[in-house]
C-alpha cells in the first residue's frame, strides 16, 4: 500500500505507507473482523499441505492460496494463487508456503473461497501522527496501490469514533450508489469500534468489495497495533511472533532489533544507539543488532545485554557506545569486568565511555580484553579492522 | 496558553515550585534528590496512600495533585509513574491546575496520549512527553532526569526527541562555547504531547536566542513539518539539526515507539532533504553540530 497526500499545514510532505509494517497476518485480521461483524470470505488456515489438502477437501474448488506475511505487495511477488483442482493445489501450495517475499517467509497459508463482486473500494483508519488523531481514509477505487489513485477521501476523527453522518458523508464523497450506502455507514463504524477498543494504529480493507445486493465484504485486512497497550489487550498475545531472543530482551527491559551484519552494537538511549549504528555503517560495518539498554542502566542490565549478544550467531566484535550520565560508566564497567569472570563474553569488544566517572571506569577495564578508545570514531574503526582481519 | 520560559522562570525572584507525581517510586526518590540538587524547588511530592508523610525529612507528600497544588501554589508537575497508571495521573493534574505537565514514562499506550493532549488543550496546559527526559533552563531549573553535566547556560536552544543524543550533543555545544537558554526532550513516541513545531513556537521569540539545533531520528513527519514552518515564517535565526536513524532498516522499531520508518513516510533522507529546502545543515555525526552551528553563525 502506498498513500500519499498533503497535509494542510506542511506542503510538499507525503504521506507515504508504502508496505505498512503489519503486525497482524491478514487471518488474525479477519479473525477480529469476523469478532466485529464484519463480513469476510470464507476461508481456513494451515501451515502444512496435510492439513492444506483437509482444508480444500472440506471447501471445494476453486478457491484461492494466499500467503500469510507480514509485509505488503504480495500479489505482485505470487504470494495469491488461484487454485482450480487437485493437481493444481499440489503444486502451488508448496510453492507459496515456501516462498520468501520481501525477506519474509510466508508463516501459514490461508485457503479463501472466491467471491464475486461488483466492484472494489478502499477503507482504512489510521493514526495521523502530526495531526494527532484518528483519519479516515477512502476511495471509490480498491485493490490497487492506494497511490495512483486520484479521488481520495481524507476525515480527521479525533479519537477514533465514527458517527453515522461523518461515516454517510464519506460514503456520499466517494460516490457510493444509494443501496449501498448504509452497508458502508455500518462497516466503517464497526472498523471504528474494532480499531479504538483494540488500540489499532492502523487498520485497513483493501479492497473492500460491492457484492450484487449493495452489502460488502472485506477481501483483505490489515492491522497493526500498538505495542504499549499490551497490557490491557491480552486477548491479541497470540498474534505476537516473537524470536527467543527478542522476547529475553524484552523481559530485561531492553529494545532489540536483530540485524544481517557480524559487529553487535550496544548503547544506552535509542538515539545514541541508531547514531552508532548510522556511523557503524558509513565507515564500513555491519550491525548485527541494535541493542538500547535504556537510559537508564544498570550493571544486571547491561550483563544482561552481554549473555544475548554472547547467544547471536556470526557476532564477531562487539561495539559498545555510553554516554554516562545518571547512569555511571563504572556501573557499566562492573558488568564488563563481571562478564569476563563468567566467560560470558569471549569476543572483542570496542567500547566509548563518556560521562560520569569515565576515567574510573578506564582504568577499571584497562587489564581486560575491553578496549577503550576516546572517542567513538576510533572505537567503530577498530570494529571494522577486527572483524575484517 | 502561558509561556514556557514564563512558567520555568515565575515572576518574581522565588523559584517556581514543582510537584513530583510518583515521588516515592525508586526512579522518583532518586530524580527528585537530583532535582533539588541542581536547585529546582521541589515543593512538594504526591503519591496515593502516602499522604501526610515527608520526603527527605523535608518534602511534604500528598494524597492527590489537587491538595498539593492548594498547599504549593505550583503551576509545574513531573510524573514518575508507571506508564499504565499515566491517564489517571496525568488528568487529575491537568484538572488540578497544573499548566505544564513533563511525563517521563516510557510505554504509555498512544491513546491515552492522546486523551491527556485533548485535555490538556481545554486546561491550556503544555504537556511534555510521555518518554521525555526533560526540559531544563541550564543553571536555573531541571525538570526531567536528565544529567547536569553537558548543559551550561547560554543562548541557544536545543530540541531533542532523543534522551542521551540530547545530553551528547549539548555537552559537544557546550565545550563549544554554545551554551542553552533552554533544552527541551519531545520524547520518542508516536504521538508527542509537545511536537517540534510546538516547540520551536515556545523558543522562537526568546530575546538573546542566537540559534537552534534540532536533534530529530527516524519515525513520523515532525522534522519535515517543522523545516516547512521555518520556510513559511521566513525564519532568520541559525537553525542546524542532526537526524539519527540514516541506515536503521524500514518497518522496524528502533527503540522508541515512534522510531519507525514506513515506506517513505519517517525515512531520514524525507527528512533531511525537507531540512536541505529549509536551509538547515544536518550533521552526520553529532561531533559535528557545533560545527555546523559555528558555521551558520559566521554567515549571518
Amino acid at each position: 500500500m502506498i498513500l500519499i497526500y498533503r497535509t494542510s499545514t506542511a506542503k510538499n510532505i507525503n504521506f507515504s505507507l508504502d508496505n505498512f509494517f503489519m503486525r497482524l497476518l491478514e487471518f488474525q485480521a479477519k479473525e477480529l473482523f469476523k469478532e466485529y461483524k464484519i463480513k469476510v470470505p470464507e476461508g481456513v488456515t494451515s501451515k502444512d499441505i496435510e492439513k492444506g489438502r483437509v482444508d480444500a477437501k472440506e471447501m471445494g474448488f476453486p478457491f484461492v492460496i494466499k500467503a500469510q506475511v507480514p509485509v505488503g505487495g504480495r500479489g505482485k511477488a505470487g504470494g495469491i494463487q488461484k487454485c482450480n483442482n487437485e493437481d493444481e493445489f499440489e503444486l502451488k501450495y508448496p510453492q507459496v508456503l515456501n516462498m520468501t517475499i520481501k525477506g519474509e517467509k510466508t508463516r501459514a497459508i490461508l485457503l479463501e473461497k472466491m467471491t464475486e463482486y461488483e466492484k472494489e473500494i478502499y477503507l482504512s483508519l489510521f493514526l495521523n501522527r502530526s495531526k494527532r488523531c484518528y483519519t479516515i481514509i477512502s476511495s471509490a477505487e480498491g485493490g490497487v496501490e492506494i497511490e495512483s489513485v486520484k479521488d481520495q477521501v481524507i476525515q480527521e476523527v479525533g479519537l477514533g469514533d465514527v458517527t453515522e453522518k461523518v461515516a454517510e458523508d464519506v460514503a456520499k464523497k466517494i460516490g457510493l450508489a444509494e443501496n449501498s450506502i448504509p452497508y458502508f455507514v455500518d462497516i466503517l463504524q464497526k472498523l471504528s469500534k474494532l480499531t479504538v477498543e483494540k488500540e489499532a494504529e492502523l487498520t485497513e480493507i483493501n479492497p473492500l468489495v460491492i457484492l450484487k445486493d449493495g452489502s460488502m465484504m472485506a477481501l483483505d485486512g490489515k492491522l497493526m497495533t500498538d505495542d504499549n497497550s499490551n497490557f490491557r489487550h491480552k486477548e491479541l498475545a497470540k498474534y505476537q511472533e516473537k524470536t527467543e531472543l527478542e522476547k529475553k530482551a524484552e523481559e530485561s527491559g531492553f529494545s532489540l532489533v536483530e540485524l544481517d551484519g557480524n559487529i553487535a552494537v550496544i548503547g544506552n538511549g535509542a538515539g545514541l544507539v541508531m547514531s552508532t549504528l548510522d556511523m557503524l555503517t558509513d565507515n564500513g560495518g555491519n550491525a548485527a543488532c541494535f541493542l538500547d539498554v535504556g537510559g537508564t542502566a544498570t550493571t544486571e542490565s547491561v550483563y544482561e545485554a552481554l549473555t544475548l549478544i554472547s547467544k547471536m550467531k556470526n557476532v564477531k566484535a562487539v561495539l559498545v557506545n555510553l554516554y554516562g550520565g545518571i547512569v555511571k560508566t563504572t556501573i557499566v564497567a562492573s558488568a564488563f569486568l563481571k562478564a569476563y569472570d563468567d566467560k560470558i563474553i569471549i569476543l572483542p569488544v570496542f567500547a566509548r565511555l563518556m560521562g560520569a566517572e569515565s576515567d574510573k571506569s578506564k582504568e577499571m577495564l584497562q587489564d581486560s580484553e575491553t578496549q577503550l578508545s576516546p572517542s567513538i570514531e576510533e572505537a567503530i574503526n577498530k570494529a571494522v579492522m577486527e572483524v575484517n582481519k | 496558553m502561558t509561556g514556557i520560559f514564563e512558567l520555568l522562570k515565575g515572576k518574581g525572584s522565588e523559584k517556581q515550585p514543582v510537584i513530583v507525581q510518583g515521588i516515592t517510586g525508586k526512579f522518583g526518590m532518586r530524580h527528585t534528590k537530583l532535582m533539588m540538587e541542581y536547585g529546582t524547588n521541589i515543593a512538594a511530592g504526591v503519591t496515593p496512600g502516602k499522604g501526610g508523610q515527608k520526603f527527605e525529612d523535608s518534602i511534604p507528600i500528598y494524597e492527590t495533585v489537587k491538595e498539593a497544588v492548594h498547599a504549593t501554589g505550583a503551576k509545574i508537575s513531573i510524573m514518575f509513574v508507571p506508564a499504565k497508571f499515566f491517564l489517571g495521573a496525568a488528568k487529575e493534574a491537568l484538572e488540578a491546575g497544573i499548566k505544564l505537565l513533563v511525563a517521563i514514562p516510557e510505554h504509555v499506550p498512544v491513546q491515552d496520549t492522546m486523551k491527556t493532549i485533548e485535555i490538556a488543550k481545554q486546561k491550556d496546559a503544555i504537556v511534555i512527553g510521555p518518554n521525555t527526559p526533560g526540559v531544563m533552563i541550564p543553571g536555573l531549573i531541571k525538570i526531567g532526569i536528565m544529567p547536569a553535566s553537558p548543559f551550561k547556560f547560554g543562548n541557544t536552544v536545543v530540541l531533542s526527541k532523543s534522551g542521551t543524543l540530547l545530553y551528547e550533543i549539548s555537552n559537544n555545544l557546550s565545550n563549544s562555547g554554545f551554551g542553552q537558554c533552554i533544552t527541551i526532550g519531545i520524547g520518542g513516541d508516536t504521538i508527542n504531547g509537545t511536537r517540534l513545531v510546538d516547540a520551536f513556537d515556545m523558543v522562537k521569540d526568546y530575546p538573546d536566542l542566537d540559534g537552534i539545533v534540532i536533534v530529530g531520528e527516524i519515525g513520523g513527519d515532525a522534522e519535515e513539518v517543522l523545516a516547512q514552518k521555518i520556510i513559511d515564517e521566513n525564519f532568520k535565526k541559525p537553525v542546524v539539526a542532526y537526524i539519527a536513524g540514516r541506515k536503521a532498516p524500514k518497518e522496524k522499531r528502533m527503540g522508541h515507539a515512534g522510531a519507525i520508518i514506513m515506506g517513505n513516510y519517517g525515512s531520514a533522507e524525507s527528512k533531511i532533504s525537507m531540512f536541505s529546502k529549509a536551509n538547515i545543515p544536518v550533521a552526520k555525526r553529532p561531533i559535528e553540530v557545533p560545527i555546523l552551528l559555528a558555521g551558520k553563525m559566521g554567515k549571518k
